[in-house]
């Protein structure tokens, strides 16, 4: 699994323990899963999401991500409303396994409070939660 | 012995597309020869109004009756069964199924009675429901049963029910249900859709379920602790009682899934180690054919204090001795499916039940628990466990080949070759394959597959081409996957 030790990890967003990442933009957070994660699920077939509208808490389900291999459930990371979904994942999950980070994102969250992120790791401590 | 399949000759005689029906016959060929009609015919365009009529004819294969006999003949020449071949597939306790219970089951007093024929005529059958009910309860150390449940999924919904009945009924209403990352994930979905929030609670390396962290979660909202136990990576939680104890001091109650109580027939009871309400998965603990999704039964057994939920209608024995439906149960969560239950698979599991006996079930437990055991012990040095011993009825492991990148998945495409039916694979942990030989399989069996195992280890290492292109002997190939799942073409079409 040498990949585990040379992936790239961004450092512009946080990162869960269940391998989802947030990017804060303002009041609004893309939520996505690592490439570490997709790599893991190997390649992925649904991406179930949730409708725009829909309130979620920190560590609620978001959906579902779906592969060959495995169902994962996506948990969210902050409390709010979802006020988009990434549509092109429903034709196209495999956007995520090429793109985890950029193209495959999954849900935009406007969030009541950023702070709630702080509880999450950064992409050094994210590495190295891989890497154990 | 020999297991090792040869199917080179089918591979070269049988195309890869078999053919379906429609494909092969001719025109006119037909199966049956009626006799001329001697009842008045009627014009239809006076019978049936126009738009109900067809124009064309429907388009059905036409061939003779051998024909048709051949081609279905050669499709279940090419299914897997247990009745073939060994099937470690884990979780699902693919044991042998007693071919008693078959001619048990196609007794005409089971096989032939109507649901709403008359409780006098079908006391033989009431009184086997009522017999399985008890020996049920005694087997879970549980105050009563319900037979009705579809297969273990439905058990838990029935279950989780009758908890919600049970919170009600002492005003309360808790939202959350907790499971360990273990569990079968139709915990999960049970909880969602009985209107719950499920919670996942971590495992420690071990694979036991960690106390601080279901402490931290239970709380006055929490309804129930789903537990597996033993659970999915084949370890029996020795803290259960504590677990129990965290729980029922929130207030909330313990489901036991049962899905692996082939480890612990006999050995221990779910309500002596403080489980409230669980369900069986009687076609695979008590032996009936089964995969690809049925048929099963999932009874639910209950402690005292949920009884008065159970579902109605249930068998009872009145003072005479004879056996009759009472329906009369005024706290009741009411009729959780038609009539009442599978019956042909209940049958089964009772003549499982009566034709091994206490002693035998207890022996089942033993020798599952035994094989598991030795065939990890077995393989250990070539294959990496994650979870320290002992195991219950089943083991995981996680093979380890970074050097050729051969991975789960290969080494279950190569076991096919073997004429070994693929463990479970990456669950519940990542990489994984999941083992459960059952207590059914000789040494001869067992000893057959460590060798087949050490050979695929080798060939991982020496051979990985060999692995990686595997399977070689099926009549197709390794399949595309991924493009079956991202484009299902699952339906023959005209034309």
């Amino acid at each position: 699994m040498e990949t585990r030790f040379t992936m790239e990890v961004p450092t512009d967003r946080k990162y869960a323990e269940t391998h989802e990442w947030f990017l804060t933009e303002g009041t609004v957070v893309t939520v996505g899963i690592s490439q570490f994660a997709a790599d893991e699920l190997t390649d992925i077939t649904f991406v179930e999401l949730p409708e725009v509208g829909t309130e979620v808490s920190q560590g609620g389900s978001l959906g579902e991500v779906e592969s060959v291999k495995a169902t994962s459930e996506l948990y969210s990371g902050v409390t709010g409303e979802v006020i988009e979904v990434n549509e092109a994942l429903t034709d196209h999950p495999e956007l995520v396994n090429d793109s985890a980070f950029e193209d495959g994102w999954m849900v935009k969250i406007k969030v009541t409070s950023a702070q709630e992120l702080e509880s999450l790791m950064s992409a050094e401590e994210y590495k190295s939660f891989v890497a154990n | 012995m020999t297991m090792i399949v040869d199917q080179d000759q089918d591979v070269e005689t049988a195309a890869m597309d078999h053919p379906v029906l429609f494909e092969i016959g001719s025109p006119g060929a037909c199966g049956a020869s009626l006799s001329e009609s001697d009842v008045p015919t009627v014009d239809r365009s006076t019978a049936l109004p126009p738009e109900l009529i067809a124009t064309t004819k429907p388009n059905l294969p036409e061939l003779g009756e051998l024909d048709v006999v051949r081609h279905y003949k050669r499709l279940a020449h090419r299914c897997f069964s247990i009745d073939g071949n060994f099937y470690p597939l884990g979780s699902c306790t693919m044991k042998y199924n007693p071919r008693v219970n078959e001619r048990v089951a196609a007794m005409p007093g089971f096989a032939n009675v109507h649901p709403y024929q008359d409780e006098s005529q079908t006391q033989g059958l009431l009184e086997m429901m009522y017999r399985l009910r008890c020996a049920l309860a005694e087997i879970a150390g549980l105050a009563e049963v319900t037979l009705q449940p579809a297969a273990g999924a439905h058990g838990e919904m029935t279950g989780l029910m009758m908890i919600n009945a049970y919170h009600r009924s002492r005003s309360e209403t808790r939202k959350k249900v907790l499971a360990p990352d273990s569990a079968h994930g139709t915990n999960p979905a049970t909880c969602a859709m009985c209107g719950h929030e499920a919670i996942t609670v971590k495992s420690l390396a071990d694979g036991r379920v960690d106390l601080a962290d279901l402490r931290e979660k239970v709380d006055g909202d929490t309804a129930a602790f789903m537990i597996t136990n033993p659970n999915t990576v084949g370890v029996f939680d020795d803290q259960i009682a504590d677990i129990a104890a965290i729980v029922h001091d929130a207030g909330a109650l313990i489901y036991l899934d049962g899905a692996n109580m082939n480890a612990i027939l006999g050995k221990t009871r779910p309500g002596d180690f403080g489980v409230d309400v669980m369900h069986y998965n009687t076609h695979k603990t008590f032996s009936t054919p089964h995969g690809g999704g049925g048929p099963g039964a999932g009874p639910v057994a209950v402690a005292e204090h949920l009884r008065e939920f159970l579902p109605v209608p249930q068998v009872i024995k009145r003072e005479d001795g004879t056996y009759a439906w009472c329906s009369d149960k005024e706290n009741t969560i009411g009729k959780v499916r038609s009539f009442f239950g599978q019956i042909g698979v209940l049958v089964r599991a009772y003549t499982y039940i009566r034709s091994l006996g206490c002693d035998g079930l207890k022996d089942v437990a033993e020798k599952a628990v035994l094989s598991a055991n030795y065939l990890a012990a077995r393989l250990k040095d070539k294959y990496h466990m994650p979870f320290p011993p002992p195991y219950a009825h089943e083991f995981v492991t996680v093979p380890q080949f970074s050097k050729t990148g051969i991975t789960e998945n290969d080494i279950a495409k190569r076991l096919i070759d073997y004429g070994i039916h693929p463990p479970t694979m990456s669950w519940p942990i990542h990489h994984c394959l999941m083992i459960e030989p059952t207590e059914t399989e000789s040494l001869a069996t067992l000893d057959l597959f460590v060798d087949v195992m050490r050979k695929i280890a080798d060939e991982a290492v020496n051979d990985p081409d060999v692995v990686r292109a595997a399977p070689h002997k099926t009549p197709v190939r390794r399949l595309d996957e991924v493009s079956a799942s991202r484009k299902p073409n699952v339906r023959w079409r005209f034309e």
